[in-house]
C-alpha cells in the first residue's frame, strides 16, 4: 500500500455529492484524488440525500482514484457528525475537513474514525484526514493541525480565507502569498502534503496555468480542481520535462558511480553535486515515473 | 436464413422483392446494366415555370401507385414534402411511395396520409420522431416494410435501377427560369445539393420547388436545366430555423471530450495522423469534438491533410479555410458557417451522394478515406453498430453515411459512451445492425477502448500504449457493474410485423426491424 502521506496527489477533483451522473463518471478523467463534496456545493435541504448518495457510491463503485469526502464542519454546523456516521462505514480514503481552526476539531473527527475502524476491524490509518485552512484563525493554528497523526495533507481554501481578510482574488495572487507560504512551511515541517486552492474560472486556462506553475514552484504537491479539463493541465505542469528528467538521471548515475567507486567530490557537467541536489534529482525522477513517463527513454537527452 | 452478420432473415418478406442476403462488405457485384436516364424532348422557348404544385402534379401525370422522391437537405425545416403530399391527397391520388433521402420529425404529418391511404410505402435513410414510433407499432399501416438505405446505398439503388423514381420534387433555394439550381444562395440556402443530384438525374420527371426564382442566371449550379421539367415558385420551401443551425458548436461535455481526445490519440498512435491524411467526422458529440484535438496535433506536428468528406460542419470548414486540409468533398452541409464556406471557398467542393459513397461506381470518395470517426446508438461484442433503433427497438435514427464511410475508411472509429441513462451500450447483439462489425476497427468509450481483433496491425501498434485498451467483453462487464444486464426486448416473430428492412450499401439485406412486443 502506498504511504498516504507521500502518494501522488497532483489533482484533487471536486465532485458535487448530489449528482449521480458526475459521481458515476468522476473516475474517468484521471484525477489522482476525487473529492465528493457534501459541504458547500450542497444546499441545506439536500444534505441528507448527498450524504447517502456518496456513501452508496463509495460502497458500490470501484473507484481507481483515491476517494475523499468533504464533510460539513463537525462543530460549526449540525451536519458534520451525522455526515461521519453515514460516510465512514463506506470507507473513503480520506475525510476532508473544511474551515479547520483548531486541532481539537481534527481530534474529534479522528476519534470517530478510530471508532469506526475498530468496529469494522480495519487497520488503524485506513481512513485519514486532509484539512483545509480557510481563516486567519486556522492559519495561526496550522502547525499544530498539521502535526496530528491522522493528517496526510493540508489544503488552502482561498475563497473563505480572502473573505476573512476583507480583500479579493487578484491575478498576481499577492493576497494569498503569505498564507500559501505559511501552510506550506507547516506541511513540510510536519512531513505531510500541501494542496493549493481551486481556480474557479474554468474558461481562463492561461490564468490557470500561471497559478498552477506558481504554486508548483512554491512547493505545493498538487492543486484542487473543479473541472476535468483542469486535470490534464495540472498533470502536464507537474510532469518534469524530458530535459529535467535526463539531467536528474545524470546526477543519480554520477552519484551511484561515486558511491560504488568511493569517489569523493562529485561533479556533473562541471558543477559540484551534493546531497540536496541528489535528493532533488530523485524527486524529479519519482515524479516522472508517477506521471507514467518511461524515464529510461529520456536517458542521454540532457 | 442467417446472413453473414448472424441475423435471421425470413426467406420471404411480404412486399420485398430483394432476396440478396448480406455476405460481406464487398461480396456482391452488379449483374445487370444500370438504370437508364429518362430521355425527353425540350420544346424551344417553353416556359417551365408553373403556377402551383397542383399544376405540377397534373403536368407530370402522377398517378396511383407511383413513386415520388424528396431530398432531405432542408432537414427538420422542410416544407416541400408537406406541400406536395397535401395536394396529392387533395387530388385523390392514392398508393404513393415516398423515397426520400431521409425523414425528420417535421415529416410526422405523413401519419395522416398513411392512415388515409395516400402514402402506402416509404424508403428512406432513417425514420424518427412520431412517424418512427407510429410505424414501429403499426408496421401493417404500410403495404410493405420500409427500406432503410445508407446514402451511398440509395445512390446505388437509383443508379442500378432498384429504386425507380417517377417524379422527384426537389426543393431549391435558388433556381433560374431554365431550371439551373443551387443550394448556395437564397433565404433557404442549405449548401450542397448532393442527394438531390441523383434524383434529378434519374427521375422520370423532375419538379423544382423554389422560394427564390432568379430572373438572371444561377451559377455555379448543382442541378442542371437539362434534368428539370418544371419549376414551381412558392412562398417558402423551409423554415430557416430547422434547415441549419447557425454554427454547430463543439460539445462542452467532459465525457464526450474525453472520448474525442482518445480518438485523436488513437489516430496518432496508429500512425494514421500523418502528412496528407484524409478525414471524415460526424456532426455532433465526440466525433465532431475530435476536430479540436486533431487540429491541435496537426498544428503541433506541422501536418496538413489531403481532404475531408462531409456532412460538412463549420468546424471542418474552418479547418479547410485555415489550410489544414487541401479540399473538402461535401454531399451535405450542416450549418450556416459551412453553407457560407461552400459558397465562398473554391476548395470546398460539392459532390453527389454517388460520388460520396455509391459502392457501385468506379471510385466513390469514401474509398480513399483514411480515418472516419462515427457515433453509435449501441454496439455489440461483434463490433456491429446500430444507429437506427433505440434500446426499446423503436425507430429513432438514420443509417446516413455510417456504413459507407466505415466500409471505405482505412481506420473506422466509433465513439459511444459505455452507459447511457441506465443502459449499457455494449450489447451481446445490437437491436439492429446498420454497419457490420467487419467495417469497424476501434470502439472508444469513456471508460476504455476496444480494438477489433481482425485488426492485428492496430493491436500491434498500440502495444505499450498508455490508452485504456480493453476487450469489448471487459468493457461490457464494466458497464454491467454499473447498471446490470438489461432484459432483451421481445420482438414479434410474425413476418407481417416486419417494420423495416435494413439494406447494406450493396443492396443485400443486413437486418430486418421487427415490431417490439410490449409485456
Amino acid at each position: 500500500m502506498t504511504d498516504p502521506k507521500t502518494k501522488l496527489r497532483r489533482t484533487m477533483m471536486f465532485v458535487p455529492g448530489n449528482s449521480p451522473k458526475m459521481i458515476n463518471s468522476a473516475d474517468i478523467y484521471g484525477a489522482d484524488s476525487l473529492m465528493f463534496d457534501i459541504e458547500d456545493s450542497i444546499a441545506v435541504t439536500e444534505k441528507d440525500t448527498a450524504r447517502i448518495l456518496v456513501a452508496q457510491a463509495l460502497k458500490s463503485i470501484k473507484f481507481h482514484s483515491e476517494t475523499v469526502v468533504r464533510i460539513n464542519h463537525p462543530t460549526q454546523t449540525p451536519f458534520g457528525m451525522d455526515d461521519l456516521k453515514v460516510i465512514l462505514p463506506s470507507k473513503p480514503d480520506l475525510i476532508r475537513l473544511p474551515k479547520v481552526e483548531d486541532v481539537s476539531e481534527v481530534e474529534l473527527v479522528a476519534k470517530e474514525i478510530e471508532r469506526v475502524e475498530k468496529e469494522n476491524g480495519w487497520p488503524e490509518g485506513t481512513i485519514n484526514i486532509i484539512s483545509a485552512i480557510e481563516s486567519v484563525k486556522g492559519l495561526y493554528n496550522v502547525r499544530e493541525i498539521c502535526k496530528h497523526p491522522r493528517m496526510v495533507a493540508i489544503a488552502l481554501g482561498a475563497e473563505d480565507f480572502i473573505a476573512n481578510l476583507k480583500t479579493q482574488r487578484t491575478k498576481t495572487g499577492i493576497e494569498l502569498y503569505y498564507v500559501r507560504s505559511q501552510i506550506l512551511m507547516a506541511a513540510r515541517d510536519a512531513e505531510i502534503q500541501c494542496m493549493d486552492t481551486v481556480f474557479s474560472d474554468v474558461k481562463d486556462m492561461e490564468g490557470f496555468e500561471h497559478e498552477v506553475s506558481n504554486s508548483r514552484d512554491m512547493g505545493f504537491d498538487g492543486k484542487s480542481v473543479i473541472h476535468p479539463k483542469q486535470i490534464t493541465e495540472v498533470h502536464r505542469l507537474y510532469t518534469p520535462t524530458d530535459k529535467q528528467i535526463a539531467k536528474a538521471l545524470k546526477v543519480l548515475d554520477a552519484y551511484d558511480d561515486a558511491q560504488k567507486n568511493h569517489k569523493g567530490v562529485l561533479a556533473v557537467d562541471g558543477k559540484m553535486i551534493d546531497g540536496p541536489i541528489v535528493v532533488r534529482a530523485q524527486r524529479v525522477v519519482d515524479q516522472a515515473i508517477a506521471a507514467g513517463v518511461n524515464v529510461e527513454e529520456k536517458r542521454g537527452l540532457a | 436464413m442467417k446472413n453473414a452478420v448472424g441475423r435471421e432473415i425470413p426467406e420471404v418478406i411480404p412486399g420485398i422483392k430483394n432476396k440478396r442476403l448480406y455476405k460481406g462488405e464487398f461480396a456482391y457485384l452488379p449483374e445487370k446494366p444500370g438504370a437508364a436516364r429518362k430521355i425527353r424532348v425540350g420544346i424551344p422557348h417553353t416556359n417551365k415555370v408553373l403556377a402551383s404544385i397542383d399544376e405540377a402534379i397534373e403536368k407530370t401525370g402522377l398517378r396511383d401507385g407511383q413513386t415520388i422522391s424528396f431530398h432531405h437537405h432542408l432537414r427538420n425545416g422542410d416544407f416541400v414534402m408537406k406541400m406536395v403530399v397535401e395536394r396529392i391527397a387533395a387530388k385523390g391520388i392514392k398508393d404513393i411511395m415516398i423515397a426520400s433521402s431521409s425523414l425528420s420529425p417535421c415529416h410526422d404529418f405523413l401519419i395522416d396520409y398513411i392512415k388515409d391511404g395516400t402514402i402506402t410505402a416509404l424508403e428512406s435513410s432513417g425514420l424518427r420522431g412520431d412517424l418512427g414510433k407510429y410505424l414501429t407499432v403499426n408496421p401493417q399501416a404500410l403495404k410493405k416494410p420500409t427500406i432503410i438505405r445508407s446514402h451511398g446505398g440509395r445512390a446505388r439503388a437509383i443508379e442500378a435501377g432498384e429504386l425507380h423514381i417517377d417524379v422527384a420534387f426537389m426543393g431549391a433555394p435558388a433556381c433560374d427560369r431554365f431550371g439551373n439550381a443551387t443550394g448556395r444562395q437564397g433565404k433557404s440556402a442549405f449548401g450542397s445539393m448532393g442527394y438531390a443530384m441523383i434524383d434529378a438525374a434519374y427521375a422520370d420527371k423532375v419538379v423544382l420547388v423554389t422560394d427564390n426564382l432568379v430572373d438572371g442566371a444561377v451559377y455555379p449550379y448543382s442541378i442542371p436545366q437539362i434534368d428539370v421539367d418544371y419549376i414551381v415558385p412558392v412562398e417558402a420551401i423551409g423554415d430557416p430555423e430547422g434547415i441549419a443551425s447557425g454554427a454547430i458548436r463543439i460539445t462542452k461535455s467532459p465525457t464526450q471530450l474525453l472520448m474525442a481526445k482518445y480518438a485523436a490519440e488513437i489516430m496518432e498512435e496508429t500512425g494514421y495522423l500523418k502528412q496528407g491524411f484524409s478525414l471524415q467526422l460526424g456532426s455532433g458529440g465526440a466525433s465532431l469534438a475530435a476536430a479540436l484535438f486533431i487540429r491541435e496535433k496537426m498544428e503541433k506536428n506541422d501536418i496538413t491533410g489531403s481532404f475531408g468528406i462531409g456532412g460538412v460542419t463549420g468546424v471542418f470548414s474552418e479547418m479547410l479555410k485555415d489550410g489544414l486540409f487541401e479540399v473538402c468533398y461535401d454531399a451535405q452541409t450542416f450549418d450556416m458557417t459551412a453553407v457560407k464556406s461552400i459558397a465562398e471557398n473554391p476548395r470546398h467542393l460539392e459532390v453527389s451522394a454517388s460520388f460520396y459513397a455509391n459502392p457501385w461506381n468506379a471510385s466513390p470518395i469514401v474509398n480513399n478515406l483514411d480515418v472516419v470517426i462515427l457515433s453509435a446508438t449501441e454496439v455489440d461484442l461483434d463490433f456491429n453498430v446500430n444507429v437506427i433503433t433505440d434500446s426499446n427497438g423503436v425507430l429513432m435514427g438514420a443509417s446516413g453515411g455510417h456504413s459507407d464511410a466505415a466500409a471505405g475508411a482505412a481506420l473506422s472509429i466509433i465513439v459511444v459512451p459505455l452507459v447511457r441513462g441506465r443502459l449499457p451500450m455494449i450489447r451481446d447483439h445490437v437491436q439492429n445492425v446498420v454497419t457490420p462489425g467487419e467495417s469497424i476497427d476501434v470502439i472508444i468509450t469513456d471508460r476504455g477502448i476496444a480494438i477489433n481483433p481482425l485488426r492485428k496491425d492496430i493491436m500491434e501498434k498500440l502495444k505499450g500504449s498508455k490508452l485504456p485498451i480493453m476487450t469489448l467483453a471487459e468493457l461490457q462487464a464494466l458497464a454491467y457493474e454499473f447498471v446490470g444486464k438489461p432484459e432483451e426486448v421481445g420482438l414479434s416473430q410474425d413476418d407481417k410485423d416486419i417494420v423495416a428492412v435494413v439494406e447494406y450499401r450493396d443492396g443485400s439485406i443486413l437486418d430486418v426491424i421487427r415490431k417490439p412486443i410490449a409485456d
